[in-house]
């Protein structure tokens, strides 16, 4: 069986630093190596480097490059400048979700980076090629070329800069990027991440990715797994695709409409979502906070207090970094505004929890 | 390598039982905290409640995963171990001095089926 799942470039120093490793969209992935707790605590409050080089990097170029991205994303990657990343989603017409993307404007004219989760690739690649009728557009998956590493934490501009050397890097809003040339080839520096917290994002071939990885490590950034990935983006209040986001979950559902931009001329899934908006949606996403330490597992029902069932929880941890039991859920509509009070049923008794906002935690991000 | 322990008795879903006279203390194995990583709660059952053998009495709860408590014995609960409820790491630390639950046992055949430590240890293989 372990032989079916990739391997990314870094796998063998994961094996070699003791990682626990689990299966993970098709690759052998590092869960954790010092422990979860220890790995989240040092993103918050210094920095930790993870692999992410299973992400999917799909370039599209060409004369109708920016007409096409902006027919599949909800997003708009055209109007900003290049050097900027768009976070969005595509979608099916009915408004349910192919995948959230981040879209990086390249600074060649008419090309676009899409960077889309790991279990999507494929999908993501054949929904994209099977929209390009009528497009004069080139859509190529170079997921396989390069590896990813994040550096996340408020030390991680210090290890950016300092340790890779990479100081224009200093200078990054939130969602820029900047290119980098190393030993001749292609690095892409990103200001962004998937924790709440301030951090860069590095696209690389496996060479240069294994000696950034090196680098970090030997100076003492904190290898990090994704266990720690999941509950750091859980705390910020972002979307797991198939978790919070999937064919069935619009990002309306999912509370993330603002970064669908109806304003926008077109775009595939533009009136079921401007529909949802108009009309309400039947279910949402939204945050619990329970009183209780039980913690809240993806699959565990959602009542009133007499019972009657009005949700499933789609991602639950005791938060570490706010020591509390947290979790999202789908709800009715009806029972999904601030403040209501619910149940969630854990193993055989049913807990009681509160509407809150999702990011359950202050995220610290880089301001422009 | 996980910890195995002489003189105690092991069940297949890695609680450990030790007995004493005809109360069972029940707690949960090195390699069953090993798998579950940071346990950061421990969901007890109340004193005097009472379970048969196979039922689950309570959970574990880590960062990643719950995972419920099956008791090998049926019995009541006659003591709980408090201490985990303000610090469930005791688990991590010696998952074989952080006992979580005694007791009374109303069958003392129910130890028959379990494994002693050197067939617990033949079963991790």
């Amino acid at each position: 069986m372990e032989d079916l799942l990739k391997k990314t470039c870094l796998h063998g120093r994961h094996l070699l630093l003791g990682a626990k490793m689990s299966p993970f969209a098709g690759y052998d992935m590092p869960i954790q190596y010092s422990g979860i707790i220890d790995e989240h605590n040092a993103v918050r409050h210094a920095a930790g480097v993870f692999d992410v080089s299973h992400m999917g990097e799909i370039f599209v170029s060409g004369p109708d490059a920016g007409r096409f991205v902006n027919h599949v994303f909800t997003g708009d990657a055209v109007s900003v400048p290049a050097g900027k990343i768009v976070y969005g989603m595509m979608l099916y017409p009915d408004g349910g979700t192919v995948d959230d993307l981040l879209v990086y404007r390249e600074f060649e004219p008419d090309s676009f980076l899409l960077v889309v989760n790991a279990a999507n690739i494929e999908k993501d690649y054949e929904w994209m090629v099977a929209q390009s009728a009528g497009f004069d557009v080139r859509i190529d998956n170079r997921s396989e070329e390069w590896g990813q590493i994040a550096v996340q934490g408020p030390e991680a501009e210090k290890a950016v800069t300092g340790i890779l050397g990479f100081k224009d890097a200093a200078g990054l809003g939130f969602y820029e990027f900047m290119n980098e040339t190393v030993d001749g080839k292609r690095v892409i520096v990103s200001r962004t991440g998937y924790t709440g917290e301030d951090g860069f994002e590095i696209y690389a071939d496996p060479e240069l990715t294994c000696r950034f990885w090196d680098a970090l490590i030997a100076a003492g950034v904190k290898p990090c797994g994704l266990g720690c990935r999941d509950t750091l983006r859980f705390e910020a209040g972002l979307p797991l695709y198939g978790d919070e986001l999937s064919a069935e979950i619009s990002p309306v559902m999912a509370g993330l409409g603002m970064f669908c931009k109806l304003d926008k001329p077109e775009f595939i899934g533009k009136d079921a979502l401007a529909r949802q908006k108009a009309e309400g949606v039947e279910k949402k996403i939204v945050g619990l906070a329970l009183d209780d330490k039980a913690v809240a597992r993806a699959g565990y029902p959602v009542e009133l207090e007499d019972g009657t069932p009005v949700g499933t929880v789609t991602t639950g941890y005791h938060s570490i970094s706010l020591d509390k039991s947290l979790c999202f859920a789908l709800v009715d509509s009806a029972h999904a505004a601030l403040g209501t009070r619910l149940m969630v049923h854990i193993r055989k008794k049913a807990f009681p929890a509160t509407v809150v906002k999702k990011r359950f935690y202050q995220t610290k991000y880089k301001k422009q | 390598m996980s910890k195995i322990v002489e003189g105690l008795l092991y069940s297949e879903s890695h609680e450990w039982v030790k007995v004493d006279g005809n109360v069972a203390i029940i707690g949960v194995s090195d390699f069953a905290q090993s798998e579950m990583g940071d346990i950061t709660y421990v969901d007890m059952p109340d004193i005097d409640d009472d379970f048969k053998a196979g039922e689950d009495f309570g959970a574990l709860e880590s960062v990643k995963t719950s995972s419920e408590l099956i008791t090998p014995v049926s019995g009541k609960v006659i003591a709980r171990n408090d201490s985990l409820e303000d610090s469930p790491e005791l688990i991590n630390e010696d998952a074989y001095a952080a006992w979580i639950v005694k007791i009374e046992m109303s069958d003392s055949a129910d130890l028959d089926s379990l494994m002693n430590a050197k067939a617990y240890e033949e079963f991790l293989k």
